[in-house]
């Protein structure tokens, strides 16, 4: 009977145990609340915690790697607001933006197939085919010109994080804490303060829209778990990761490129902050300069909780999404058990440390 | 072999009455799935050193470990100078006056040498609560001079080197009273002179009536300094020695269970000429090294530690820099500035301290023999577990690495296992010129003949293989040439059978 151990198998893994805890709290409310048995109002929940779960996909390689990112919170706030004074400048800024990423995005594509050896058939075809549609949707709505540049900045605000950690052998935690502060800064230089509203289309098609009635940032976690959870389990890059965060002289000594990884792994968070930045600024309807306040807690926090070590060498993309639901749905609990407001923070605090003690005991 | 109850009943005592310092009968314990000891007798009278040997997974550090409280025996009792005792934690053992140093130093390298020595007891000033300062040096200076050890109190533990360190814990141990003190391989990571200062110590503490257990894997030492030997296998007891019956051959069988070729030298094949390395030089660590190694040969390098020998070893490799130096591969000159440009050029290095520089101890078995070339089983990017675990079986096989299986955790593997995994991982690189830093530090008999071999076969396919030691009958017996480094410089070139234990002490030592 091969289910037998399967069965052991999966129970074992770590991700298990807070499954277990989710799923329980799942059950609580559907049981006690009947108010939460709506598919909507579940979807509503999971849309709220996307953005966070797609910044802790980032995160988690980074945290694996023995590292840190202190500033996705702000880095969410600038790539928005980059993309925001865009669409300020009008029209033809945008679509200037756009045929200057499309430029660029040549090259890059080159890069790619001659690192990965893809057959120039496919290449090409695949080219032709992303090259149209992006073309055609930046001349019919040239605001996702801007939301290009927005990612572009966020994934440069990442490599700036990587070169201090790698080049200048800053620690992490400073060097992004510094990014945290810069970034923030820069946001507050260029809207002077001020939000900006966003194109409509923009703001139902990313805030409100949804596809087979699951909403559209769900899709986008979706894919962000599952491509992260595929980089990290089945590609060298992946491996490495684990590595570097398990011994990272014993890695560099197997001759593995560690500072090519860790500046892929910054650059990486970067980018997935700035797309979680786009998902928040739809979802308000305007790119504000506060966005992301403190976020990088909750961000670091659905981490952990989903069994993470801050030591490195360990943790998966599965547990970091469990722990983001988690950490999603306690606030949506409390609400609806009719618990003030200023509840959640203590709650959400008191569930780290639960999940992190139940994690420790594993341990022994 | 049980004794009858009636002669369990009192501890032994010697013709005059003395009680031994410890006496373990009939020691069993037993973990999920293994036993790992069963019926163990172990007896240690004040004032004597007695060596503990065994391989591993005998069962010493199991027994060491019920003696000082961190296990509870399943059967057994324990008796401290003819007084049947209950151990139930560490305290009680420190209570009793048992001690144990380990091989990983339990103290403060960010305090002083003083603070370290009574960080359990410091003395404090009457009425306030407040450390007594000047007693407390003027202690820690008391118990420094009862061992010898001649450095200021006030000193950072941190800035000592690792055999002050250690002579540090002793010293701590020594001035808590202890009437057992437990040592496990305390000379793994110190020189020759500073071995004799140990040794040194531990007359020193033999003359004050305490009672020395000593494990270590270096049968060379047993010799130098114990008055008895016993020895375990399995778990079980399989004998005591007197020191003048020991001879390397019977504590090896005692220890193996069969007859074991420690070093099995086969002269390989020796072809052309595979690695060149010229004028190597780094400022402080070493000057003007050249030197080759053809296919099939293997090259020793001896020399005391702090000799150079790993700097240079890993300037090659291309892990740290040079002020100036050329390699030279299959005559072709080679240019290293890391890891990966070495791996590229056919080079594999095995370093020192296989935990902190070799492996991946929170990785899996599999993964990390497949770490140094992991890209081999990747096509696109994607990492094929299967081919992986394909190659990893192989690997285990081959060097008969005894893990449970291939996903078991690197960490929880006894040392010499760990040591052949290192080995895989470079053997699949297939490396050209294979470059051992102390290959068998920490090692038991078993593994380290097996590591031996391994590196035979290797020279008979044709590697050209460095191997750095401390261990001169290790020099002696698997290297075909030898150099000899004496700070930072090569001091002699000897061929086998020029070779003596006196020239390369000699050449080491400057002379």
């Amino acid at each position: 009977m091969k289910l037998l151990p399967a069965i052991r198998r999966v129970s074992r893994a770590r991700e298990f145990a807070i499954f277990l805890f989710l799923l329980a709290v799942y059950l609580l409310l559907f049981i006690l609340k009947p108010q939460f048995r709506d598919p909507d109002k579940q979807l509503m929940v999971v849309r709220q915690f996307s953005w966070i779960a797609i910044t802790a996909v980032g995160m988690t390689m980074v945290i694996i790697t023995a590292g840190i990112d202190l500033s996705v919170g702000s880095v969410l706030a600038l790539a928005a607001c980059s993309m925001g004074k865009i669409v300020e400048l009008g029209t033809m800024v945008n679509m200037s933006v756009g045929v200057a990423m499309a430029i660029a995005i040549g090259p890059v594509c080159g890069f790619l197939l001659v690192r990965y050896r893809i057959k120039a058939f496919w290449a090409v075809a695949a080219g032709v085919l992303i090259g149209g549609a992006c073309g055609f949707l930046l001349l019919v709505y040239p605001v996702w010109a801007a939301v290009g540049l927005g990612l572009v900045v966020g994934a440069a605000c990442g490599l700036l994080n990587g070169l201090a950690v790698t080049k200048l052998r800053i620690p992490p935690f400073i060097a992004t804490l510094g990014m945290m502060g810069m970034a923030r800064g820069m946001t507050y230089v260029i809207t002077k303060g001020w939000y900006k509203n966003l194109p409509q289309h923009f703001v139902k098609f990313l805030g409100e829209g949804e596809a087979l009635r699951v909403p559209v940032p769900v899709w986008i976690m979706a894919a962000v778990a599952v491509g992260g959870s595929i980089l990290l389990r089945h590609t060298t890059t992946g491996r490495y990761i684990y590595a570097i965060g398990g011994n990272e002289e014993a890695a560099r000594l197997s001759g593995i490129k560690v500072d090519r990884v860790k500046l892929a792994v910054y650059s990486l968070t970067g980018f997935l902050a700035a797309l979680a930045g786009m998902i928040v600024a739809a979802r308000s309807g305007s790119a504000q300069p506060t966005a992301g306040v403190g976020s990088e807690l909750s961000v670091i926090a659905a981490v952990i909780v989903g069994g993470t070590s801050l030591m490195g060498g360990e943790g998966s993309v599965l547990g970091t999404v469990i722990g983001a639901a988690i950490l999603g749905i306690i606030p949506c609990g409390l609400i609806l058990f009719r618990f003030p407001a200023e509840w959640e923070y203590v709650a959400v605090g008191g569930v780290i440390i639960i999940a992190v003690a139940l994690d420790q005991l594993k341990k022994r | 072999m049980h004794t009858p109850d009636a002669e369990k009943m009192s501890p032994e005592l010697k013709q005059d009455g003395t009680a031994p310092a410890a006496e373990m009968r009939n020691i069993s314990k037993a973990f999920p799935g293994v036993q790992a000891l069963d019926g163990v007798d172990l007896k240690i009278w004040p004032g004597e050193v007695l060596a503990l040997v065994g391989e591993n997974g005998a069962g010493k550090s199991t027994l060491i470990k019920i003696l000082c409280g961190a296990y509870h025996a399943d059967e057994g009792e324990i008796y401290i100078r003819g007084q049947k005792v209950t151990i139930r934690s560490p305290q009680d053992a420190r209570a009793l006056g048992i001690v144990a140093i380990y091989q990983e130093l339990s103290l403060f390298p960010n305090m002083s040498v003083a603070e370290n020595i009574l960080i359990s007891r410091l003395p404090k000033r009457q009425r306030l609560p407040t450390v007594n300062w000047s007693r407390l040096r003027r202690e820690a200076r008391h118990a420094l001079d009862t061992i010898g050890a001649p450095f200021d109190p006030s000193v950072r533990l941190g800035d000592l080197s690792v055999a002050g360190q250690q002579m540090v814990e002793i010293a701590r141990a020594a001035s808590s009273d202890a009437r057992v003190m437990v040592m496990d391989e305390p000379t793994s990571a110190l020189s020759e002179h500073e071995v004799e200062t140990l040794f040194e110590i531990i007359a020193t503490l033999k003359e004050r009536g305490v009672a020395v257990i000593y494990i270590t894997h270096r049968l060379e030492e047993v010799s130098q300094v114990a008055d008895r030997i016993t020895v375990l296998r399995d778990g079980k007891h399989v004998g005591d020695l007197p020191i003048s019956e020991a001879t390397k051959e019977k504590i090896v069988q005692m220890m193996v269970g069969r007859s074991l070729n420690l070093f099995p030298k086969e002269p390989a094949p020796i072809g052309e000429e595979v690695m060149r390395v010229e004028n190597f030089s780094r400022k402080g660590a070493f000057s003007d090294i050249s030197f080759s190694v053809k296919e099939g040969e293997i090259l020793g390098v001896a020399g005391l530690m702090g000799a150079g020998r790993s700097e240079i070893a890993r300037a090659i490799f291309g892990v740290d820099l040079k002020d100036s130096g050329d390699v030279f591969i299959g005559g072709q000159k080679v240019s290293i500035n890391t890891p990966i440009d070495a791996i590229r050029s056919g080079l594999g290095l095995v370093p020192e301290d296989r935990k902190l520089q070799a492996l991946v101890l929170s990785m899996a078995v599999r993964e990390n023999i497949t770490l140094a070339h992991l890209s081999d089983f990747a096509k696109s990017g994607i990492v094929s577990k299967a081919k992986e675990r394909k190659d990893a079986s192989q690997h285990v096989q081959e060097l008969d690495i005894r893990t449970p299986t291939i996903e078991q955790k690197v960490a929880n593997l006894s040392g010499g296992n760990q040591q052949k995994v290192v080995i895989a991982k470079w053997l699949g690189v297939k490396p050209k010129v294979l470059i051992l830093d102390e290959p068998t530090r920490g090692i038991d008999v078993g593994a380290k003949a097996a590591i031996h071999s391994l590196m035979c076969k290797l020279a008979a396919n044709g590697v050209g293989i460095v191997m750095i030691s401390s261990e001169l009958p290790e020099i002696m017996a698997m290297s075909d040439r030898i150099i000899v480094l004496h700070e930072g410089r090569i001091t002699a070139r000897l061929t086998r059978e020029e070779a003596t234990q006196d020239r390369i002490m000699m050449a080491a030592t400057g002379g």
